[in-house]
């Protein structure tokens, strides 16, 4: 297990290499003076201009600026941004438990909804509610979520005033972040209505960023139960008189929840992906919008941060899952 | 392409039963395949409807897309109270004509599903081709290189490299063709490397058949099944990103009657004018949805390894 964990991390390491030098090339890739990108000043004279450029080190040779990148990240300075002068570091902290509560709120729906659905259609293939599911998920599949929410907006923001708009909370309500999840933070405040105004603002961003994870995850809990169905276990199982139930929750579901696993890990990356449209559509105050926003106003060291530290999470997922992977399944760990 | 696959697989079949040859057979025979699933025709229908659509434009668009009525601002479709046949689907906040805009946006969808695929498959089959025939450090180089690729979020990469670029349509189509090569290259690869072990490839090589000709001639054909259907599928991920983008403001510039960037338009009126959100959506949803249908049929009939259920 060790080694395979070694293995793992060989693989990581080069490629986390190359996100910091995408992340480092990004911002001298853009137009335009870099000096000025990077200080946001207008108007700056010649000496402070060569100042800021030994500041920025952009007189050295390219190898040494990217040594020096290199250095700044192992001491935890991923920039600072343009526009607030903050530590990119801190604003991303403040903001990541909003992406993370409404990510991990997205993915029990996709997963309580999901599961279920993709079992019960493979266990009836070829009924009405197998064509359904699969319909539906198709459609989930093909769903352009910017569109999916604006939709859901006019019909339970707009037409039956059931939900708000945007943002995490009621404006009614103040209390300091304990753990930056709204849910639990409104809970520990003991305010009455705190807590139900935080589930109305979360409920509609995570069913859109939820939709196409549950597509995903129905398709392929149906396609790997029915694989496992058809195996000679079963069979087994069922000649020797096991009930259906026992049958399909008990030998049939161990071994089909495998693939599953893998591509709920694999829902990391499409869950920020979708979390950069959901969070601009519902003004949701975490990363994805933070990112749209900082490209917008040209804060490109925040873009810069960003970018490498939501590649550095999804990575480290990914391992994670890998990891697990081969914890459940002794095979993986020991082929290639 | 996609003939020389089904020419292996009729082939196989042809020394069991004698069943007639030439391209017609061939055609007959992915049509027997690929009709068993109704829902991957109707979606063949669909999008051939769409192709129609985008093409005669200018013949069936009751108006241009960009021609303003300044007497009917967000007029509502035709079936509601103030609608009237002049705009079926309604006009948007400065007087354009809904289904008009719509028709002309087919154009849009389709022109960048064509050039994000071409641009992504042929980069990514040469570079897995390479990764796959020569091993040892060019496959280390280029599939690291995928990974880091791989390692950010698809539409996050694609903002990122649009903000780079500089935004409008051709880099939109540019930067998500760059976020989806790396599956073409994976896939190139892996089924490279399980046609580099088979007599064939062994017996062409005794014979003396260089390399080029080896990768080009003798193994890439018989890699398409697999590519074709990532090349279906992947059509209607670049429909799906390059609408986000322009709904984001990074990808087509308004007025183009591009539907993600029509959407982008409509948002202030969500509340006011249903059509002007509506519409585009349903447009967006419903080509994705008939390609996605295609791209199903397409692995069931090509490719039964594939076939998921």
């Amino acid at each position: 297990m060790f080694l395979y964990f070694l293995k793992k991390l060989g693989v990581i390491l080069p490629t986390f290499f190359g996100v910091t030098l995408v992340a480092f090339v990004f911002i001298r890739c853009l137009p335009g003076d870099p000096v000025l990108l990077m200080a946001g000043e207008h108007g700056m004279s010649e000496e402070r201009h060569a100042q800021l450029m030994a500041v920025y080190g952009f007189d050295k040779p390219i190898l040494v600026q990217y040594g020096y990148y290199l250095k700044q990240l192992a001491h935890g300075d991923f920039g600072t941004s343009i526009i607030t002068r903050q530590p990119v570091l801190n604003e991303f902290k403040t903001l990541f438990p909003a992406t993370v509560e409404l990510s991990l709120c997205a993915m029990i729906i996709a997963v309580f909804f999901g599961l279920p659905a993709g079992m019960i259609a493979a266990t009836r293939r070829g009924s009405f509610f197998d064509h359904t599911v699969m319909t539906g998920a198709l459609a989930g599949y093909s769903m352009p979520i910017f569109w999916w929410g604006l939709l859901l907006i006019i019909f339970f923001s707009g037409i039956l005033g059931w939900t708000p708009v945007s943002g995490r909370i009621s404006l009614l309500f103040y209390f300091e972040p304990v753990t930056g999840f709204m849910l639990i933070d409104s809970l520990l405040s003991g305010q009455e209505g705190a807590f139900t105004s935080a589930v109305s603002h979360l409920i509609l961003p995570a069913i859109v960023l939820a939709t196409i994870p549950l597509a995903v995850i129905a398709r392929q809990t149906r396609s790997a139960m029915l694989e496992v169905l058809s195996e000679d276990y079963v069979r087994t199982a069922r000649a020797k008189g096991l009930g259906p139930q026992r049958v399909i929750g008990l030998h049939a579901l161990r071994n089909a929840l495998i693939p599953v696993i893998t591509v709920i890990g694999l829902q990391v990356g499409v869950l920020f992906a979708g979390a950069i449209l959901t969070e601009t559509i519902f003004s949701w105050p975490g990363i994805g919008k933070w990112m749209v926003d900082s490209i917008f106003r040209r804060d490109y060291s925040a873009v810069q941060g960003g970018l490498l530290l939501i590649a550095a999470i999804v990575m480290f997922v990914n391992l994670a899952v890998d990891l697990l992977y081969g914890l459940i399944n002794p095979q993986i760990r020991h082929t290639d | 392409m996609t003939e020389t696959t089904i020419q292996k697989v009729v082939a196989v079949r042809e020394t069991r039963d004698d069943r007639p040859t030439g391209f017609r057979a061939v055609l007959t025979e992915f049509w027997s395949y690929f009709s068993e699933n109704r829902g991957a025709v109707m979606g063949l229908f669909f999008f051939i409807a769409v192709i129609l659509v985008a093409v005669f434009a200018n013949l069936i668009a009751p108006h241009l897309p960009n021609q303003q009525f300044r007497d009917a601002l967000l007029q509502p479709p035709f079936w509601q109270t103030g609608g009237d046949f002049r705009f079926v689907l309604g006009t948007d906040a400065i007087g354009r004509d809904m289904l008009s805009r719509l028709i002309y946006g087919s154009r849009y969808s389709l022109f960048i599903g064509c050039i994000v695929v071409s641009i992504s498959l042929v980069v990514g089959v040469l570079l897995g081709l390479m990764a796959g025939f020569f091993r040892g450090w060019v496959d280390t180089f280029i599939m690291r290189i995928m990974d880091v690729v791989l390692a950010f979020p698809s539409l996050l990469l694609a903002l990122v490299l649009v903000a780079v670029l500089g935004p409008s349509l051709i880099n939109a189509m540019i930067s998500i063709a760059i976020v989806q090569q790396p599956h073409y290259v994976r896939l190139t690869r892996a089924a490279v490397m399980t046609e580099m072990t088979k007599d064939y490839v062994t017996a062409a090589r005794v014979i003396g058949v260089k390399s080029l000709r080896l990768m080009l001639v003798t193994i890439l054909p018989n890699c398409m099944a697999p590519l074709i259907v990532q090349a279906a599928l992947s059509f209607s991920t670049a429909i799906l990103d390059a609408a986000a983008l322009g709904f984001l403001g990074m990808g087509a510039q308004p007025p183009t009657p591009e539907w993600g960037t029509m959407l982008a338009e409509a948002r202030e009126f969500i509340l006011r004018a249903w059509w002007v959100v509506t519409f585009p959506g349903i447009a967006i949803l419903t080509t994705v949805l008939a390609i996605n249908l295609m791209g199903d049929g397409l692995r069931d009939a090509l490719d039964p390894k594939l076939k998921r259920s």
